[in-house]
C-alpha cells in the first residue's frame, strides 16, 4: 500500500473560555491515502474544525495540538505562517459550503482561477488564463470563454462550486477537503458536481475528505466514513457497511432519519449517553479492516 | 379546514419581464389532510405556500379555505387561521424579544386577550416548560427555537398550518424531534397541514399526498407509497427521487446544472 498522504496523530483544537477551556476537537486520529474519505456529525461535533486545523486555518485564540500532522513529509506543525500561504493552494485545497460567499464578487471568475495559478505557479498572464480555461473545460463548463468572463452573480450555485473546483486543483494540490461542497445546492445537481469533483480527485491521484452532515450522501460518496461526536471520532467504517455502524450514536443517527418507503409512525428519537463524551484513548480501527486503496 | 387553490398564477413584473413564479396551480387538500410539495429551488413551491397565506396576492386564479374564497384583503379571523413555520428558525425569531413577547405579540394583534394562560399553554403543547418562556433566542437551540417558532404559530389556534421546510435547518437528530411535533400536532388537533420540502424522505414521513413542482408548475401529484415504490411518471419526479438517495454516480444529466436559474 502507498504511502499516505496525510497522517493525523491525536489533533486537538482547543478553545479558552471563562469557565475553562473547550475542546472542539480532541484525540482524533487518522490517515488519509489516494481515496474518499468522509467526516459525518451534527453541527458542533467538530468535523468543520478538524478540516480547518488540518489547512492551518484554526486562528488564535484557538490553539492546535497535534502528535503528528503530516501532509506527505511535511510537518504542518512547524510551518509558518507564509509556508501555509504556499502549500494552501499548492499541496492541498479546501473548497467550502455556498460558491456566493467564497467567490470574489468583484473578479470575474476566470481571473480568480488564472491568479490562484500565477500564484503558486509564477506563470505568466496568458498561461494562466489558458490553465483556467483548460481547467473550465475539465469541470464540464461547456463554454469556458464565456463563463470565464462572467462575475459570481452570474452564475449559478451549481456552477459557482465547478469553479470553486476548479480554483481549487488548477495548481495539482494532493489534498482536497471539500466542507459540505453540495449543502447549498439543489439535490439534483449535487450528484453532478460530487462527480465532477470525484473524476478529478482520481484523475490526479489525489486525497479527498468530504465533511458533510448528510449520511446517505456521504455512505453512497466515500471510501471510509469517520463519524464524529463532541469532537472525537466514535467510529470509522467502510462507506458501504454504514448500516452495520456499532457506535450507539450513528446507530441512533441512521434511526432517526425518516426513510421512503418506511414510514414509522414516531421516529425513534437520539438518547444521548453522557458516556459518549468520554476520552477515546485508543485509535479506531475501521470496522472491516479493508481502507480504502 | 380545507385548501383549494384552482389554476392559481402567481407573476412579478410587467410585459416583457414577467415571470410567473406558480403558473396555473390547481390542488385540494382536505380538513385534517398533510399535502406535500416538493421540488427544486425556483419551482414556486414557496410560492404556493405564501399565495395560500395571503402574503404574496395572487394575479389568477381562486384561493380558496374552508369553501371561502379568499379576497385581496382578508379579515383578521380568515388570517387567524392561517398559520406559517419558516425555515430557519434563527432568522424567523426577533433577537431583542424574548420567548413571551414573540409569543403575546400575535395575541395582542389579534386582541384575544388571556395572554399568561395562552402562552404557558403553547409552550407546553410544543413540549417546553415555563423556564423557557423569558429566553432570548440566542439562549436556545435550533430545535428549540423552531418549537417556538411552531408555538407561535399555533397560539392563535389555526386550522391550517404550512410549513416551509421545518427541519432543513437542523440536525438530524433535533428533525426527529421537530417530525413528531408535528405529526403529533396533527393527530392531536386535527391541523391541515401544507408542507413544502426537498427532502422527499421528510415529506413522505408526514404526508400521504405529494405534488411535484417544476418551474412554477405541479408536473405530477403522487403519493408517499408511489414515490417509495418507484412508481413515478414525470422526469424531474424522478430525478428528485434519484438525487435523494445520495450520491448518484451515473451523475444525471449535466445540460440540467447550466438550466439551473441564477440564485439570489
Amino acid at each position: 500500500m502507498d504511502a499516505p498522504l496525510l497522517r493525523v496523530r491525536n489533533l486537538s483544537v482547543t478553545y479558552p473560555s471563562d469557565d475553562g477551556d473547550f475542546k472542539a476537537v480532541r484525540n482524533v486520529s487518522f490517515s488519509l491515502r489516494r481515496e474518499r474519505l468522509g467526516i459525518v456529525g451534527e453541527s458542533g461535533s467538530g468535523k468543520s474544525t478538524t478540516g480547518r486545523a488540518i489547512m492551518g486555518l484554526a486562528r488564535p485564540p484557538a490553539r492546535v495540538a497535534a502528535d503528528e500532522l503530516l501532509l506527505g513529509d511535511i510537518d504542518l506543525r512547524s510551518q509558518t505562517e507564509r509556508q501555509l500561504r504556499r502549500l494552501r493552494g499548492k499541496r492541498m485545497a479546501m473548497v467550502l459550503q455556498d460558491p456566493k460567499y467564497s467567490l470574489d464578487p468583484v473578479m470575474s471568475v476566470g481571473q480568480q482561477i488564472a491568479e490562484t495559478h500565477r500564484t503558486h505557479l509564477n506563470s505568466s498572464r496568458a498561461e494562466a488564463k489558458l490553465a483556467a480555461l483548460e481547467m473550465l473545460n475539465a469541470v464540464h463548463i461547456r463554454d469556458p470563454e464565456r463563463v470565464y468572463a462572467m462575475y459570481p452573480h452570474q452564475v449559478s450555485g451549481g456552477m459557482g462550486q465547478r469553479i470553486m473546483i476548479a480554483m481549487m486543483l488548477i495548481a495539482g494540490p494532493e489534498l482536497l477537503i471539500a466542507d459540505e461542497p453540495t449543502s447549498a445546492l439543489d439535490v439534483t445537481v449535487q450528484s453532478q458536481v460530487l462527480s465532477i469533483m470525484d473524476e478529478l480527485v482520481r484523475e490526479r491521484g489525489m486525497g479527498l475528505i468530504l465533511i458533510s452532515h448528510n449520511l446517505h450522501l456521504v455512505s453512497s460518496f466515500c471510501d471510509r466514513v469517520l463519524v464524529m461526536y463532541a469532537g472525537q471520532i466514535v467510529e470509522i467504517c467502510d462507506a458501504g457497511r454504514l448500516a452495520d455502524a456499532q457506535h450507539p450514536y450513528t446507530r441512533g443517527l441512521l434511526a432517526a432519519l425518516p426513510e421512503l418507503g418506511r414510514r414509522r409512525e414516531e421516529l425513534p428519537q437520539l438518547q444521548r449517553d453522557p458516556a459518549w463524551m468520554d476520552d477515546i484513548v485508543t485509535p479506531l480501527e475501521t470496522t472491516s479492516g479493508k481502507g480504502g486503496a | 379546514m380545507s385548501i383549494e387553490l384552482e389554476r392559481v398564477t402567481v407573476t412579478y413584473g410587467k410585459g416583457a419581464k414577467r415571470f410567473d413564479a406558480a403558473r396555473n396551480v390547481t390542488l385540494s387538500v382536505a380538513e385534517g389532510e398533510a399535502f406535500g410539495l416538493v421540488g427544486e429551488s425556483g419551482s414556486g413551491k414557496s410560492t404556493v405556500l405564501r399565495a395560500v397565506a395571503g402574503l404574496i396576492p395572487h394575479a389568477q386564479g381562486r384561493v380558496m379555505l374552508a369553501g371561502t374564497e379568499m379576497g385581496r384583503k382578508r379579515s383578521t379571523a380568515q388570517r387567524k387561521m392561517v398559520q406559517m413555520v419558516f425555515q430557519d428558525p434563527y432568522g424567523s425569531l426577533h433577537p431583542n424579544q424574548t420567548v413571551d413577547q414573540t409569543l403575546s405579540m400575535p395575541i395582542a394583534i389579534h386582541k384575544l386577550g388571556d395572554a399568561d394562560r395562552r402562552v404557558s399553554a403553547a409552550l407546553e403543547e410544543v413540549g417546553m416548560g415555563p423556564t423557557h418562556r423569558f429566553r432570548y433566542p440566542h439562549q436556545l437551540s435550533g430545535g428549540q427555537r423552531q418549537r417556538i417558532a411552531i408555538a407561535r404559530a399555533l397560539i392563535l389556534e389555526p386550522r391550517i398550518l404550512l410549513l416551509d421546510e421545518p427541519t432543513s435547518a437542523l440536525d438530524v437528530s433535533v428533525q426527529a424531534e421537530i417530525l413528531n411535533l408535528l405529526s403529533r400536532l396533527r393527530r392531536e388537533l386535527g391541523l391541515t397541514m401544507l408542507m413544502v420540502s426537498h427532502d422527499l424522505a421528510v415529506i413522505a414521513h408526514l404526508c400521504d399526498r405529494i405534488a411535484v413542482m417544476n418551474r412554477g408548475e405541479i408536473v405530477e401529484t403522487t403519493t408517499a407509497d408511489a414515490l417509495a415504490a418507484g412508481d413515478v411518471q414525470n422526469p424531474s419526479t424522478q430525478q428528485l427521487l434519484r438525487s435523494n438517495k445520495g450520491f448518484d454516480p451515473s451523475g444525471g444529466d449535466l445540460d440540467l446544472l447550466d438550466a439551473v436559474p441564477i440564485r439570489g
